[in-house]
């Protein structure tokens, strides 16, 4: 894990590398002034001239400078190669999720990439910046005033092999009792978090069933729960503080009382009153790494449970690639099914399609009707290598799709989602995914044949109205028809649209449909739809059922034999056909 | 922005307000705990005086005594700061975690109280971030920042009158040290905060753009728009970055320059200390002490404490700052004005004794509106029926711009009525003026013969079912969802209920059955599944009136037709309004409206329309249009 990580410092590792570099030199400046104090204030004592102290006054005063260069260095630095790692491990994630296949995205749900971009990021920006400063930091320091206090206080130091060991058993406890806790708990808190979320989504729901005193109270025990575990964590963990306020207590009054009397009865021989005051300024300084440390220690851990999100991230290999030698050319758009059997993951028992077998001339109208699960998206993602076939072939032009090189591939083979999106920017912006040069002109036609110019004209800002996030400034049926727009700014040889008019009135789905047959003669279209009239005037229709395709016809040949065709007819005519 | 002294006052109000008996307690504790450490000190000097004035006699004994005594005074302080650090530091746990806990549920209750108008108005990753980001900012604020400024200030305080104890002028000298160190802080720790809040606010527009991108994943991929969406993530990241950089930067800086300036004054301490000590000159004390080596040492052991006292308080400057922000933002949500009721008209339960619609406090299954009536202080009943009249009704979501115009229509009980029409026509704003989710501009609407204004919003709501094209389901067990029209329902209700609405089949094949987990965000149910739990949970409401707003559009037609037969059996003898693109699905009902612009251009039943040759007869036909 953490090598996969440290891949990600690249350019700021000099940066990594200095800002403890500068440290160290920052740690050396802080422990030797206050040695050369200890030296100042006994010279005074002694009763030393002006220029002693003057003397020593300069030198101290370089020191200072010297420490406080290479301290605002390191900072620097440091801030550098942290910031610089997060962003570095962010442009990764993002990349890496380029690549993924749709197999690969249905394992992340959204809101949990975000996070895992943002807040698991941040996190461990922070940890590395505590790293950094404090990994050579504390236990430098550490040495050196214990090496100090030795030097100063020669047996008197041994307190500190007694005092240690009991803080460091104390801290430790705290550290494995409160991380448990804090793992279940961030749990909890990202659950209330997303409880939150679904009210503000279905915050007409809530209204509308009068519900609003029910979810506060689901709502506040949520909370409470979530504050009674934190609290606990927190509770353990301020500890901390009055754990460490306790030995620096013991270590002070035992080296006050003990050193008055060593001093005393040696005549200052063993200690004098100089390297006493020095002692006291060394105990403080160890102890307080100590709690440094521990308190580092505490955010690692807690940062370690996000490294591990980001690397599973990371470590996500896209299920499909392009092949050694891609064929870059579709000759033309047809389509065929060779006993073609499909599971969306491994472990699935039941297959989504089963051995389907089906051929597409170039330039034909395909319809799909099916109920709810019948697999219909799932056969028309094969042909654009969303996912792979388990079984079987899928050729485009004649060659297996997997021979494409995949740009290539969805280039040729648009396909307008069920679940589509629009993103934040103009209409032309939208547009100009589909052909990022395509000419105003270009524009036009395509909002043309899928009568999306009409209403676009009617809008103040024509084709620059600014589309908000998610397209919520556009109806549905819009929306669908600017998601058509787009991909037949493509021109591609095969054109696909999932159940893409459900929001279009019939009316203008006709005329879509219509344009396509004038303007479209050579694309081959498969059109996934509810409605019978969406269909009816297509080639051949495939009936789904099951995963598997019942019957293939035209409307008035499925009409005549297919069961489930009738029952779908019927169930939409009902009215029109026996007065009811 | 608020200013900022106004939002520390809130806040601080709200900190007491929320824990009025411990917030005061822990004020004490804190200020016991700074005070008697800072005490300590001074016992230290004097241990140290009597060391140094007896060092050289080697006669333990003539001093233990004088000593022993100092440090059992010393002992009995450290004692008593560790149980007071101990009972703050615990104390300051629990107010940290109750607070954000008691600002969250605040937050939200008065979130759930907001008109729709709010929630339509407002992007609502941004009011997710109220409940993150803004309650994260306050964490270390409330349980670092404030105990650390109230300890520094008292420790300032008293060393400062120690050392004005011993001399005036060392004292001003240190005091404009304190200046210049200020000084710094402001210059240096002002540009971290400046950066943190921009980069406060990049983080805001970079989880924006991911979430977006993260959305559209797979249109990316379709589109073969990587490339596009990586160039414009490394613009935002870079921007991102370089916030942070800076923010960090400064913020790193502040401590070794505060550290320095410390150092700094304490060789200025010494310098001057020596020579005023050669010099002889005179002192100015409360002490009235003479210069000596005894003021000067001591002095420069308080110089090195007061200093530290003044970084630590200026370390907390980012998390104030950010904090204040944080709180700045939480407060106008907590402003935000809840939606009004003036409605006094309520439901009860009901039984009919003589022909006379009487109260009644058991379920009776029948329900009455409750209309007290001011002028004469009678009250009358009237049976809920389910008869909803619009008369002239006008509205608009902003007022200069009308989006329905004299509407005017009545649904009688056991009615379906439906409304057609292009999207943006209107049809879904009726219905969020039936149930009073925005108010009508002009007009009037009655139910049950009752100005609707005048019912009270809660038991309006209760008395009507709705399902929307969005179905939003909440995180539980599909039993829970469909329980969630009605709270006491059985298991055996909702089993009825998801049978009519057609969902019982699907439900029994899941994993586990009614006990399967779903969640309002992701999970294995399709869109037509959720339409079909969400028709359940409106059914097992069993409301007089019922709002079907594209509730099947995501169910294939065959399923379609089960579960209107299903419905309509339900619905017998209950106003149902229908709203559905398609045509197949309003076909059957006693009125269909057609509307264009806001405005209804016809009326009648399928027959009639067919007949009139309209709009409705074209929208018909055009489905069937085969050239």
């Amino acid at each position: 894990m953490i090598k996969k990580l440290m891949g990600s410092i690249r350019e700021y590792k000099s940066a990594s590398l200095k800002a403890p570099l500068f440290v160290s030199m920052e740690v050396v400046m802080e422990c030797i002034i206050p040695f050369i104090i200890a030296r100042l204030v006994n010279q005074i004592k002694a009763g030393c001239g002006l220029d002693v102290i003057a003397k020593y006054g300069a030198l101290l005063i370089v020191m200072a400078a010297l420490s406080l260069t290479f301290g605002a260095v390191a900072g620097s630095y440091c801030a550098t190669a942290a910031c610089g790692f997060a962003k570095n491990l962010r442009k990764d994630m993002f990349y890496n999720i380029q690549t993924y296949s749709f197999e690969n995205i249905d394992r992340f749900s959204t809101s949990s990439l975000v996070t895992r971009l943002t807040t698991d990021v941040m996190n461990v920006q922070l940890a590395y910046m505590m790293i950094v400063r404090t990994a050579i930091r504390c236990p430098l320091m550490l040495v050196f005033s214990f090496c100090m206090a030795f030097l100063m206080g020669g047996r008197m130091g041994l307190i500190f092999l007694v005092v240690i060991p009991i803080l460091a058993v104390g801290l430790g406890l705290v550290i494995r009792k409160t991380m448990p806790l804090f793992k279940r708990v961030f749990k909890k808190y990202d659950n209330l978090n997303s409880s939150i979320q679904e009210n503000i989504k279905g915050i007409r729901v809530v209204k509308a069933f009068v519900r609003e005193d029910y979810e506060e109270k689901k709502f506040a025990s949520a909370a409470q729960d979530v504050c009674n575990d934190f609290t606990r964590a927190e509770r353990i963990l301020a500890l901390n503080n009055p754990m460490m306020q306790f030995c620096m207590y013991t270590v002070m009054s035992f080296v006050l009382s003990f050193g008055s009397y060593t001093i005393i009865t040696t005549r200052g021989l063993a200690l004098d009153v100089g390297q006493f005051s020095s002692l006291l300024t060394y105990s403080f300084q160890i102890l307080s790494s100590l709690m440094m440390l521990s308190m580092v220690f505490v955010m690692i851990t807690m940062a370690s449970e996000s490294a591990q999100r980001i690397v599973e991230v990371l470590e996500e290999k896209s299920t499909l690639a392009d092949p050694e030698n891609p064929v870059r050319e579709i000759p033309d758009g047809s389509i065929d099914f060779d006993h073609v059997s499909f599971k969306y993951s491994a472990k699935a028992e039941k297959m989504a399609l089963a051995n389907i077998d089906l051929h597409i001339r170039s330039g034909e109208t395909i319809g799909i009707i099916g109920g709810t699960g019948s697999s219909k998206t799932s056969l028309i993602q094969l042909i654009s290598r969303l996912y792979d076939a388990t079984e079987g072939v899928v050729r485009v032009g004649g060659r297996d799709v997997r021979e494409y090189e995949l740009e290539t591939l969805r280039d040729m083979v648009a396909v307008v989602l069920q679940k589509n999106v629009l993103f934040s920017g103009t209409i032309k912006e939208n547009l100009r995914w589909g052909n990022k040069d395509a000419t105003d002109e270009e524009l036009v036609e395509a909002c043309r044949l899928a009568q999306a110019d009409e209403f676009i004209s009617q809008f103040p800002e024509g084709y620059d109205t600014y589309i908000e996030q998610g397209g919520t400034n556009v109806s549905g049926g819009q929306k669908q028809r600017l998601c058509i727009a787009r991909a037949l700014l493509k021109k591609p040889k095969i054109l696909i649209l999932d159940d893409s008019t459900s929001a279009v009135d019939t009316k203008t789905d006709a005329l879509i449909r219509k344009a396509f047959r004038e303007f479209l003669p050579e694309t081959t279209k498969i059109i996934i739809a509810q409605r019978i009239s969406s269909v009816q005037d297509a080639d051949r229709i495939l009936v789904m059922d099951k995963g598997t395709v019942q019957a293939v016809g035209t409307h008035e040949e499925l009409l005549k034999s297919n069961e489930i065709y009738q029952e779908v007819y019927t169930s939409q005519n009902k009215a029109g056909d026996d007065n009811e | 922005m608020n200013s900022r002294k106004h939002i520390i006052k809130r806040l601080l109000k709200t900190l007491f307000e929320f824990f009025p008996v411990m917030m005061p307690l822990v004020i004490v504790c804190i200020l016991f705990n700074a005070v008697v450490s800072s005490i300590p000190s001074v016992f230290m000097q004097n241990i140290i005086a009597v060391v140094e004035q007896n060092w050289q006699s080697g006669d333990w004994s003539a001093v233990s005594g004088q000593i022993l005594r100092l440090v059992s005074i010393l002992v009995t302080f450290y004692v008593l700061s560790l149980i007071a650090g101990f009972a703050y530091n615990q104390m300051m746990a629990v107010i940290t975690q109750g607070f954000l806990m008691k600002l969250r549920e605040k937050m939200f209750s008065t979130m759930e109280k907001l008109p729709i108008r709010y929630f339509d108005t407002h992007n609502h990753g941004d009011i997710m971030s109220y409940y993150t980001n803004d309650i994260d900012t306050l964490r270390q604020m409330i349980s670092q920042s404030i105990p650390q400024l109230m300890i520094s200030a008292v420790t300032v305080i008293t060393v400062l009158s120690i050392m004005l104890y011993y001399s005036l002028w060392l004292t001003i000298l240190i005091l404009c040290g304190v200046v210049v160190m200020l000084l710094a802080t402001k210059k240096v720790g002002g540009s971290s905060a400046r950066f943190f809040l921009a980069q406060q606010k990049t983080i805001g527009k970079t989880e924006g753009f991911i979430e977006e991108m993260m959305n559209g994943q797979k249109v990316i991929k379709v589109f073969n728009h990587e490339e596009e969406s990586k160039k414009a993530f490394d613009e935002i990241n870079n921007q991102l970055f370089k916030d942070a950089e800076s923010a960090n930067r400064f913020a790193n800086m502040l401590m070794p320059i505060l550290a320095n300036i410390g150092n700094v004054l304490y060789v200025i301490v010494a310098l001057t200390g020596g020579t005023l000590l050669l010099t002889g000159a005179p002192n100015v004390s409360i002490s009235g002490m003479a210069f000596s080596i005894s003021i000067v040492v001591p002095f420069l052991n308080m110089t090195k404490q007061f200093c530290g006292n003044i970084s630590q308080v200026s370390n907390q400057v980012n998390s104030v700052v950010m904090a204040l922000a944080g709180a700045d933002r939480i407060f106008t949500l907590l402003d935000e004005v809840p939606e009004t009721d003036e409605g006094y008209v309520t439901l009860v339960n009901a039984k009919e004794v003589n022909g006379e619609i009487m109260e009644c406090a058991d379920r009776t299954g029948m329900w009455a509106w409750k209309h007290p009536h001011k002028a004469d202080g009678t009250v009358t009943y009237t049976k809920l029926a389910g008869d909803v009249r619009l008369f002239d009704v006008d509205f608009g979501y902003t007022p200069n711009k009308i989006v329905l115009h004299n509407i005017t229509l009545y649904a009688k009980p056991g009615q379906k009525v439906a409304f057609v029409g292009a999207t943006g026509a209107g049809k879904t704003t009726i219905t969020n003026l039936l149930n009073r989710f925005y108010d009508i501009a002009d007009g009037k609407i009655r139910y049950d013969g009752i100005n609707i204004n005048k019912i009270k919003k809660a038991d309006l709501r209760r008395s009507m079912g709705i399902v929307l094209q969005d179905t939003n389901l909440f995180t539980g067990t599909v039993m829970d969802n469909i329980r969630y029209g009605k709270l006491e329902a059985t298991d055996d209700e909702c089993i009825q209920a998801a049978k009519l609405a057609g969902a019982h089949d699907f439900i029994t094949r899941l994993p586990e059955g009614y006990n399967t987990m779903i969640s309002g965000t992701q999970d294995n149910l399709s869109q037509g599944q959720r339409q079909l739990i969400s028709i359940a949970r409106a059914a097992v409401a069993d409301p007089p009136v019922m709002i079907l707003d594209e509730a099947t559009s995501s169910i294939d037609t065959r399923t379609e037709a089960i579960v209107q037969r299903g419905m309509d059996a339900l619905m017998v003898g209950r106003t149902v309004f229908v709203i559905a693109h398609r045509l197949s699905t309003v076909q059957n009902s006693d009125v269909i409206m057609v509307l264009e612009y806001g405005r209804i251009i016809e009326r009648g039943d399928h027959q009639s329309l067919i007949a009139e040759k309209g709009k409705y007869y074209q929208l018909y036909t055009g489905a069937f249009e085969l050239e």
